[in-house]
């Protein structure tokens, strides 16, 4: 599965994002974490090969989450359906 | 091709057909238009730039914008799960927006991965056919509102009336002695 890094000063958690290029809230997550630095990897899932598409599926099925997005996986262990702005900046203390 | 300025449009001559506006926060909004003009490129179709569209019209049909979703979303929350469509309250600020649940049924969803996984497959017609056409086909019903006498042809009444705004109570299904799939 190819994701897109996207490089930041801050790299304490490893930071995923399963979003769809069209959303706008979406757009709204990849923005707070570029305007507080943070690294993080993100794939858009409308753009990405039907394989993959279904492998991720599955993955935010099988860590209990939503088909909903953005869906956001902090080190692995936290995953975050939606923009909801004050759990993220919980998990990346931020 | 589509236009931007069509795609605006668009959705301001829906918005104020209904009583709605659009969100106020023009970035905001002038990112969901680009959304739904990518997605009508892609799709043939504008479907909702916040789910995942499968490429297949019978099984988009209900994210089309403006979604079957919106008005009870707007009607509870005050705007559509995507935040195009707001009510007064929220265009003036006055209520914050925050992203609102998924109202579309979770088998709805999971079927657009199911018809998009097959794409990638030889099975796609056939399989296709079987997952979209029949099932639904079959389950096809003529609804009408008792209180305006809006008919429409689809496996669910919806949510809300969209021209009188009565609520889905208010549906019922008109019997057709012919085979309803005849009628389709
Ligand atoms: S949620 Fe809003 S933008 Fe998305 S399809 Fe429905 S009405 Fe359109």
């Amino acid at each position: 599965m190819r994701t897109t890094k996207v490089p930041g000063e801050n790299n304490k958690h490893r930071v995923l994002m399963y979003a769809l290029s069209t959303c706008g809230w979406c757009k709204r997550a990849k923005r707070l974490l570029r305007d507080n630095s943070i690294e993080y990897e993100y794939i858009d899932v409308d753009l990405c090969s039907m394989e993959d598409r279904e492998r991720i599926r599955r993955d935010i099925l099988s860590r209990g989450g939503r088909l909903s997005y953005p869906t956001i996986i902090v080190d692995d262990t936290i995953l975050i359906t939606s923009f909801q702005e004050d759990r993220i900046r919980e998990a990346l203390e931020i | 091709m589509t236009t931007l300025q069509k795609v605006r449009q668009r959705a301001e001559s829906d918005a104020r057909s209904r009583g709605y506006y659009l969100n106020p926060d023009l970035q905001f909004l002038e990112n969901l238009l680009e959304g739904l003009k990518q997605n009508e490129e892609r799709y043939d179709y504008p479907s909702c730039p916040c789910r995942i569209s499968s490429g297949t019209f019978e099984v988009d049909r209900d994210i089309i914008c403006p979604c079957d979703y919106r008005d009870a979303d707007v009607e509870e929350y005050g705007y559509c799960y995507c935040a195009l469509y707001v009510r007064k309250d929220v265009s003036e600020g006055k209520t914050p927006i925050r992203p609102i649940p998924e109202r579309r049924p979770r088998e709805k969803q999971e079927r657009a991965y199911a018809v998009s996984a097959e794409t990638s497959t030889e099975k796609l017609a056939e399989r296709t056919a079987a997952f979209v056409d029949k099932p639904s086909e079959a389950k096809m019903k003529m609804w009408y509102c008792k209180q305006c006498g809006y008919v429409c042809f689809r496996e669910e009444p919806p949510y809300i009336c969209p021209i009188c705004k009565a609520k889905r109570e208010m549906f019922d299904e008109i019997r057709l002695k012919a085979d309803t799939r005849d009628v389709a």
